[in-house]
């Protein structure tokens, strides 16, 4: 079957939908990929190690490195100083006087902040002038929890700001305080969830060299973008964005949003080449990339929904507080505006309230990470949906059914402004119940539950939202001050398609792909547009800014690609394909509109027989633009520069579709706590899935897979640790837990597909589903499984063994007594 | 994360090792497997002077087997020798030595849960031995045993019993000049069980709490490592039924368990009790 | 006895998927810096510097370990064998089309190491079951695929391997 699927297609047009192997593989497997630590640099490049905070939160009262410039080999000490009179402080999505620098100025804030950076020959050479840097700092009261940095006596990170709670905003949409006060039920639920990240097994990588002459920085980077980052670097560097040129090598090892946050290390290694006078370049190792890249936020909520006696959703109530670290960095507090406008899920709830408070601690500043937004969310609604089953004593998937939006509805408005574009969620639950063999499960819990045996089921159904909208963060802001600031939205992605001399077609990207296989699905898209094959395709996913076709939002983040992305590529390969219908119109003497591109031929519909190949119709436009129809342009290259219509910014009652498509997942776990252990046993996992039209089905399931398992990492053992006086205790691969071969089981996956009438191709993202649905489609299962006398609070993640021992032990003292 | 400036000495014989030992003392460190100690040297948690690097003495690369022993430790079940390991025996060899789980049934359980096949690879037998975490399974499974560690330096060798030798936390009685040579673990008693528990939160992580037991006729031997700052070892007569769960839950509450970031206190405490009743209940 | 004093340079000698090579560097460099920096073996990769993750796997004397847990003075003298080695005149091994076929992998980080564990545990081991499989993957840290694709590779080719092997006996 594999086989089948790498040969040609009978006819045309039938690349896309296929599980191509993939074009990037060869090289991978031979160890011939290029990496940013693989490419090559100017020789006379110098390397750069970081010094980093030990404490939480001190003043610095002295910095000396005249030791460390003394030792062997060291060229340079970039310190606060060098920063202060270089740089600017990284500018902040709402207005708050916090000085925020690429590396700290007189005050460090979180455990492993950058302190100073040693340039040196070697790598070990200036890890050896780390230790000679003299650093006196003052210690100050850390702020550790989120809810303690929040009230009005906490220890202040930034004096000038005057409070940890840098953003306090409500919503109101519709009139929930009636549907409050005319509820049958009340059912409120208080989560937390952890910080936590993807920790790609490559870490950041910076190459930067200071042009001389005011021609500003040239970066070579793993940075993943968004590319609207370019716009807070440039500014920081004092420079104009054109000065600034970034470019990404050809392989990256895995990013998961997590690569973002390198942007203010390239400031700092911009800094570190002016001062050090030639390229420098820094490879991130893993105990700074645990303590000090980034983390999803830590989020504390609580949750309250209006119900009647049949399960019906009528409003929902959110109070959030999300804790983003010790700096609000770019760009946060994104990670709650990305779900804002789909905080109804997948339901049909038209009332809604939100409180969303963001708050600074003394930990590392928190960014992108897969899902983005979505796992804090989804805990607390399909905690809560759990729960409204349990206290009204429903099947939680009549609870589902009852309160999904109908499958009809579609596009269906959601009261904060979402704009769901497709789906049929009732028939993906139904397919997930098959697919899950629900039946055959609950049968299985009887049994080991009337054995004494602690089994549990739970559920989770999720809107995946991709493509975001560039406008989506300005919903922080008020109306006014929006008004002020001027609108923001849409989601530019662009692509180029080129035909060269012989007729070979070469594709350029703006999706900076850390690994997903974007080159053979960009492959199959253009191959189809083209009526060629894929390996007739080369595609180049290098990024150079100075030569591709980028705006602010490219990048590998909000699962843009199929959607956003491969569809523009697919706009650029039809552009291609009307000016060759044009220029080979009249050789094959028939409309432009009737030349039929297919197996690497032109040819009038009427007359097959009479076909051109490809590259000779390709050629004309290289060798004799004589010959080209009148008005018709030499060369043969488009670029296209797309944008969902639908992304609008947010209107005058804080209404924002905040991104083009949404997906759907629904899962289904069955597990077993080991009475003796506390442990976990999945017994069964489905996860079901509607991303619109699926371009290479072999790829989306390696982003299910993936995304399970870091969703069950996230529920079961990754954490980011912090002691009460901030010290941090997660700093290696021996602290912080990533699921190995051995704790992750294997997932049924199934599909529906309803295409987006929003994107090109009715793709939607895939990547982030399950980052979202399966932590909490988990603790759901555990939950059950501990029965309803457990404290719905104390489902805290990750839920480690000593944590569900201890609510084994709770509830059972709690019911025999 | 690079090693901070070291010399570098490959020993080729063990009076060479015990001879830098000598003269170097505590600047020194003895390089085996690297599977613990290069993970501190790249992290800059150990910058010794010296690395004397044993991993190519033939000497220390031989597995013994009806080694006599001293019999020190009069509360193991009784065995008329030992398998000696030489400290440069990796993990992966000893557990390829296909009279093992008759030799020393215990060790053969245990070795499976010690990291993972690439650091049994080049990891030693020594070495873990040497290092002493105590959440490792070597030094759980040696003092279970009631094994022994022979030591060498210029001035003689001795050997120390298990219980002796383990003295805290990363922390044992091989002194500057010494060089574990070889490991002694006692051949299985005629009519003696053996059995080796653990959890841990992934597969190769070091134990959250780990049991070893040791079931005889007239007594059992039991010994619980990744609680307290060492291993530690008792002996009951034959204990069932509510007996058997007092002593435990005795036993688990005179160790020094402690929270940490990955379990509480009280889980470990649970563990030893739940591990060693499954334990001995399956020996029995 | 050799010793190796720090701060200086030292040559060290090892033979390199199949061919003899040299270079020189201090004492305390690491064996994965060696290979990569110096060696030019850039399929070796560098993923934790403490032995968890397995990016940096090589098989040294046949045998398949962390090169960022080795010295690479320690490796004078050896044999070492890398994702390099894997592929013959061009043509990706059994192993490595496994892997494509299988989608065993996304970003690639991870694979080299896989590849090389994979390689020594194939060789002692030409009929696993999955969960021995899955014991000898914990070694390796992969944040991509769920393991799936891995998994199901690594069984492939050692049923293909035994399958091709009863065919010569036959």
């Amino acid at each position: 079957m594999k086989d089948d699927a790498q040969a040609r297609p009978a006819s045309q047009g039938t690349w896309v939908g296929r599980p191509l192997e993939r074009f990037e593989d060869e090289a991978l497997l031979a160890g011939r990929g290029c990496y940013a630590d693989d490419a090559p640099v100017r020789p006379g490049t110098l390397a750069a190690a970081v010094l980093r905070s030990p404490y939480a939160h001190a003043q610095i009262s002295r910095i000396d490195a005249a030791r460390a410039l003394a030792m062997p080999g060291v060229r340079a000490v970039v310190t606060g100083a060098d920063v202060e009179a270089w740089t600017s402080p990284f500018i902040v999505s709402v207005k708050q006087p916090m000085r925020h620098w690429c590396l700290a100025v007189d005050r460090v804030r979180y455990a492993g902040e950058p302190v100073a950076v040693v340039v040196a020959e070697d790598r070990y050479l200036a890890e050896d002038a780390l230790e000679a840097i003299e650093v006196d700092y003052d210690e100050l009261p850390p702020v550790i929890d989120p809810v303690a940095a929040a009230q009005p006596d906490a220890s202040i990170l930034h004096a000038d700001v005057g409070s940890n709670v840098v953003s306090d905003r409500s919503y109101r949409y519709g009139d929930p305080d009636a549907a409050f006060a005319e509820a049958a039920h009340r059912v409120r639920i208080d989560v937390r969830y952890p910080r936590n990240s993807g920790t790609p097994i490559e870490c950041g990588v910076v190459v930067a060299e200071h042009l001389p002459g005011g021609a500003g920085y040239d970066v070579l980077s793993n940075f993943m973008g968004p590319m609207s980052l370019a716009a807070v670097m440039s500014l920081a560097l004092r420079i104009p964005a054109a000065r600034l040129r970034l470019r990404a090598p050809r392989h990256a090892g895995g990013s998961f949003g997590v690569k973002q946050a390198l942007f203010p290390m390239i400031v700092a290694m911009c800094v570190a080449s002016r001062k050090a006078g030639a390229p420098v370049k820094w490879v991130e190792d893993r105990l700074e990339h645990l303590v000090g890249a980034t983390s999803a936020t830590g989020r504390v909520t609580t949750l309250e929904a209006a119900v009647g006696d049949d399960g019906r959703i009528t409003a929902l109530a959110w109070d959030q507080l999300d804790d983003c670290g010790a700096y609000l960095r770019a760009p946060e507090p994104a990670t709650f505006y990305r779900m804002h406008g789909c905080l109804t899920g997948a339901y049909a709830i038209a009332r809604l309230r939100v409180r969303n408070r963001v708050v600074l601690t003394n930990k590392t500043p928190a960014g992108l990470v897969r899902g983005f937004g979505g796992p804090q969310v989804y805990f607390a609604l399909e905690r809560l949906v759990q729960r409204i089953a349990v206290e009204l004593g429903l099947d939680p998937l009549d609870v589902f059914r009852r309160n999904f939006v109908p499958s009809g509805a579609f596009p269906y408005r959601a009261p904060a402004g979402a704009l769901l574009d497709s789906g049929d969620y009732a028939a993906v639950l139904e397919r997930a119940l098959a697919s899950a063999g629900v039946d055959d499960l609950r049968a299985r819990r009887s049994a080991a539950r009337s054995a004494g045996r602690l089994y549990g089921i739970g559920f989770a159904a999720i809107v995946e939202p991709s493509i975001s909208n560039m406008g989506y963060i300005t919903a922080v802001l008020t109306p006014e001050a929006r008004a002020k600031a001027g609108p923001k939205n849409g989601a530019i992605a662009a692509a180029t398609v080129a035909v060269d001399l012989l007729g070979g077609v070469t594709v350029g990207v703006d999706s900076l792909p850390q690994g997903q296989g974007h080159a053979t699905t960009i492959a199959q898209v253009v191959a189809d547009a083209l009526g060629l094959a894929p390996q007739d395709i080369t595609v180049d996913v290098e990024f150079d800014s100075r030569k591709d076709g980028w705006s602010v939002a490219a990048g590998n983040y909000s699962s843009r690609f199929a959607g956003a992305t491969a569809g523009a590529a697919h706009l650029a390969a039809l552009r291609v394909r009307e000016r060759l219908a044009r220029i080979a119109a009249g050789a094959l003497g028939c409309a432009p509109a009737d030349v039929v591109f297919e197996r690497g031929k032109l040819f009038a519909r009427s007359n097959p027989g009479g076909a051109l190949s490809f590259a000779r119709a390709a050629g004309n436009a290289h060798w004799a633009p004589a010959l080209l129809p009148e008005g018709e342009m030499p060369g043969l290259r488009e670029t296209v520069f797309w944008t969902p219509d639908v992304l609008a910014a947010p209107d005058g009652h804080d209404r924002v579709n905040t991104s083009a498509t949404y997906g759907f997942a629904f899962d289904v776990c069955a597990l077993e706590i080991d009475r003796a252990t506390g442990s976990v046993h999945i017994d069964r996992y489905a996860t079901t899935h509607d991303a619109g039209r699926i371009l290479n089905p072999a790829l989306a399931d390696g982003q299910v897979r993936g995304g399970f398992a870091q969703g069950l990492g996230a529920a079961l053992m990754e954490e980011f640790v912090y002691a009460p006086d901030g010290s941090f205790r997660s700093g290696s691969f021996a602290d912080y837990l990533v699921p190995t071969a051995m704790e992750v089981p294997e997932p049924a996956i199934a599909h529906l597909e309803t295409p987006s009438p929003f994107t090109p191709l009715g793709a939607k993202g895939i990547g982030e589903a399950n980052n979202m649905s399966t932590p909490v489609c988990i603790a759901n299962a555990i939950a059950d499984a501990l029965g309803a006398g457990v404290d719905p609070a104390a489902i805290e993640l990750p839920m480690t063994p000593s944590k569900i021992l201890a609510l084994v032990a709770a509830t059972e003292r709690m019911v025999s007594r | 994360m690079k090693p901070a400036a070291v010399d570098y000495v490959r020993a080729d014989s063990v009076a060479e090792v015990t001879a830098i030992l000598a003269e170097c003392g505590d600047d020194a460190r003895v390089l085996a497997g690297g599977q613990s100690l290069m993970p501190m040297l790249n992290m800059r948690l150990a910058a010794p002077r010296v690395l004397v690097d044993i991993s190519r003495v033939a000497e220390l690369a031989r597995i013994r087997s009806g080694v006599a022993d001293h019999a020190s430790d009069g509360g193991r079940a009784a065995a008329s020798g030992a398998v000696a390991v030489g400290a440069a025996v990796t993990q992966a060899r000893l557990e390829a030595r296909p009279t093992l789980a008759r030799e020393v049934p215990m060790v053969a359980l245990a070795l499976p849960y010690i990291g993972h096949f690439q650091t049994r690879n080049r990891g030693t037998i020594g070495g873990s031995i040497a290092h002493a975490d105590p959440s490792a399974e070597l030094p759980l499974v040696l003092a279970a045993l009631g094994g022994e560690v022979a030591l060498r330096s210029q001035r003689g060798t001795r050997r120390v019993a298990a219980r002796s030798f383990f003295a805290g936390m990363l922390t044992t009685d091989c002194r500057p000049d010494e060089l574990v040579e070889e490991v002694l673990f006692p051949l299985a008693g005629e009519g003696a069980r053996y059995g080796f528990r653990e959890v841990a939160l992934r597969h190769g992580d070091f134990a959250l709490a780990a049991v070893a037991a040791t079931v005889t006729r007239d007594a059992i031997r039991i010994a619980v490592g990744g609680v307290a700052d060492r291993p530690q070892v008792e002996t009951w007569p034959r204990l069932a039924g509510s007996a058997l769960d007092d002593a435990l839950d005795a036993l688990a509450r005179r160790l020094d368990a402690r929270d940490d970031a990955h379990a509480s206190a009280s889980y470990r405490r649970h563990l030893v009790r739940t591990l060693g009743r499954s334990l001995v209940e399956e020996l029995a | 006895m050799r010793r190796y004093s720090r701060g200086e340079q030292h040559r060290v000698e090892v033979v390199l998927d199949g061919r003899s090579r040299e270079g020189r560097c201090e004492s305390r460099m690491l064996l994965s810096d060696f290979l990569r920096h110096v060696l030019g073996a850039t399929g070796v990769h560098v993923g934790c510097e403490h032995g968890v993750c397995g990016a940096c796997t090589v098989i040294v004397d046949g045998v398949a370990q962390r090169s960022c847990l080795a010295l690479a003075v320690a490796a004078d003298g050896r044999d070492v064998r890398t994702v390099h080695g894997l592929a013959r005149d061009d043509v990706l091994s059994d192993l490595q089309q496994a892997f494509r076929r299988h989608h065993a992998l996304q970003c690639g980080f991870c694979t080299p190491g896989i590849l090389m564990s994979a390689t020594d545990f194939l060789a002692r081991n030409p009929a696993p079951t999955e969960q021995a499989v899955r014991e000898m993957l914990s070694g390796h840290l992969c944040r991509c695929t769920g393991y799936t694709g891995i998994v199901a590779a690594i069984l492939d080719v050692a049923a293909l391997r035994r399958e091709r092997g009863g065919t010569q006996a036959a």
